[in-house]
């Protein structure tokens, strides 16, 4: 059994800032992580980021990344397992993981969730036809790998993520086909829209797939225009000859380890899906059980190193660690996540926060009674 | 549907990719009045497989949602339990080992 002060299960953006923070007032702390590589989902990403210098603006997802990984590689009190898969977490506060084909027992004072997200799928006739991917799987194809996935694409989806992948299938040599998005307009940031659209791709908004088609693998795709009421409008069909179609329909929060820990969790739209009530300290409703980034309701990269940061500093405190700038540089955290979170962009990430945030333990407990749905023992 | 002259093969909805069930049979089962995850996953091995319902499991909440006019959110999830990825019997029983 290995014993430690924080576990961060999760080395991306929201893990790798919530070691870094806890392990600057002192604390030590582990952070376990599937992949073979530190930086979660940043290592894809070759499009500058928006936001302030504190928030790394105007750097790209991959250098983030790099600097994250070295920083942390630097820390004396980080100890990092790659390829280590969170398996459980126990009655009696242990993790299991798995690394290279060997079973490890974690018992840590404080655990961070930060495991991230998980791509959404869509159900439409042929979708299990190879060609049918998850645009977030297609970028790590392309940018981590180098491997096109096929030669022209449908994107299913006009989100941030929908939309930079176009881009970054464009930039690779595909074609991009279309765009499509169910709802009446587009989700994504405008100047990356913008690029898509000069580059030629026409956006289908208020359309969806209606199917594949494709012998042994995806040859086409047929869409399908929606009403006001979001049905199909028999008749306005267009069949795209693709080999490729991308799914970019947003992100699951990948909770298991909350649920199973017995984390009171809430379904919230806007955070897309089950995540756990949390306090201002983005401690759940188990003791000691932190949850920052997409984990606990899907953001994005800059929100999740902030919150990362926040979990950090605050696992770290409750464990005895401090610094004399320690109220200065939490209070400097809370500014950014609210300049992240502010005005009209930000308005869905509130909502869904006022629906989870508690501001006092009590109320969090009081709640709890009021949400006998809500944990995993039924 | 248009471009059906190419489809040479049956075609499938699948929910569960690692178990391939698909639509149809879920829907088959929730119109015979079987509503609750757990029994489908029972009945289905839906979610059963390598992913654990990483992926399914929100499908399968929203086609219960729309039978049964439940707010989604409301829809009773199977218990989630350790594993959360699989695993060689072979590592465990090996046991803990550390360096």
């Amino acid at each position: 059994m290995l014993a430690c002060e924080i576990c961060v299960i999760g080395g991306g953006p929201a893990g790798l800032t919530a070691a870094l923070h806890a392990a600057s007032l002192g604390a030590s702390a582990v952070i376990i992580d599937r992949n073979d590589y530190l930086g979660g989902q940043l290592i894809k990403q070759t499009h500058r980021f928006f936001g302030s210098k504190e928030q790394k603006a105007s750097e790209r997802g991959i250098s983030i990344s790099r600097e994250l990984s070295l920083a942390v590689e630097k820390e004396k009190n980080i100890k990092v397992l790659t390829a280590a898969t969170a398996l459980g977490y126990y009655k009696d506060g242990v993790v299991t993981v798995e690394k290279d084909e060997r079973f490890l027992k974690i018992k840590p004072q404080k655990i961070i969730v930060a495991t991230g997200g998980a791509e959404k799928t869509l159900p439409f006739p042929n979708n299990d036809l190879p060609g049918v991917y998850g645009a977030g799987a297609v970028q790590t194809l392309v940018n981590v790998y180098g491997v096109k996935p096929g030669r022209r694409v449908l994107m299913v989806g006009a989100g941030n993520i929908g939309v930079i992948v176009s881009y970054q299938l464009l930039q690779a040599g595909m074609e991009v086909a279309g765009i499509v998005e169910a709802a009446p307009r587009i989700g994504a940031y405008w100047v990356h829209a913008a690029k898509v659209v000069r580059a030629g791709v026409p956006i289908y908004t208020r359309h969806t797939i209606k199917g594949a088609w494709g012998k042994k693998e995806v040859e086409g795709a047929t869409i399908v225009e929606l009403d006001e009421q979001w049905k199909p409008i028999p008749g306005t069909e267009k069949d795209f000859a693709v080999d490729v179609i991308c799914l970019s329909v947003g992100l699951n929060p990948l909770t298991e380890i909350l649920w199973q820990a017995g984390c009171a969790m809430k379904y919230v739209p806007e955070l897309s899906g089950y995540v756990p009530l949390r306090n201002e300290y983005l401690e759940t409703s188990v003791p000691g059980i932190y949850v920052a980034g997409d984990a606990g309701g899907i953001e994005e990269a800059s929100a999740a190193m902030m919150e990362g940061a926040l979990a950090g500093l605050n696992a770290a405190r409750a464990l005895g660690y401090s610094a004399p700038d320690f109220n200065s540089r939490r209070a400097n955290i809370l500014r950014e996540l609210e300049s992240l979170r502010s005005g009209p962009v930000g308005e869905k990430i509130r909502k869904g926060l006022e629906k989870v945030t508690l501001t006092e333990r009590r109320e969090m407990r009081s709640g709890l009674s009021n949400l006998s749905l809500l944990t995993s023992n039924f | 549907m248009a471009g059906k002259e190419y489809a040479k093969r049956e075609e499938v909805t699948v929910i569960c990719r690692c178990e391939d069930v698909t639509l149809e049979e879920i829907r088959t089962l929730i119109n015979q009045g079987i509503t609750d995850m757990e029994q489908l996953k029972r009945l289905l091995r839906v979610g059963m497989g390598p992913c654990q319902g990483r992926t399914c499991s929100a499908l399968l909440a929203g086609e219960i949602a729309r039978a049964t006019g439940k707010y989604v959110g409301e829809v009773k999830l199977t218990t989630f339990r350790p594993l959360t990825a699989p695993i060689k019997l072979e590592v465990l029983t090996r046991g803990e080992t550390h360096d």
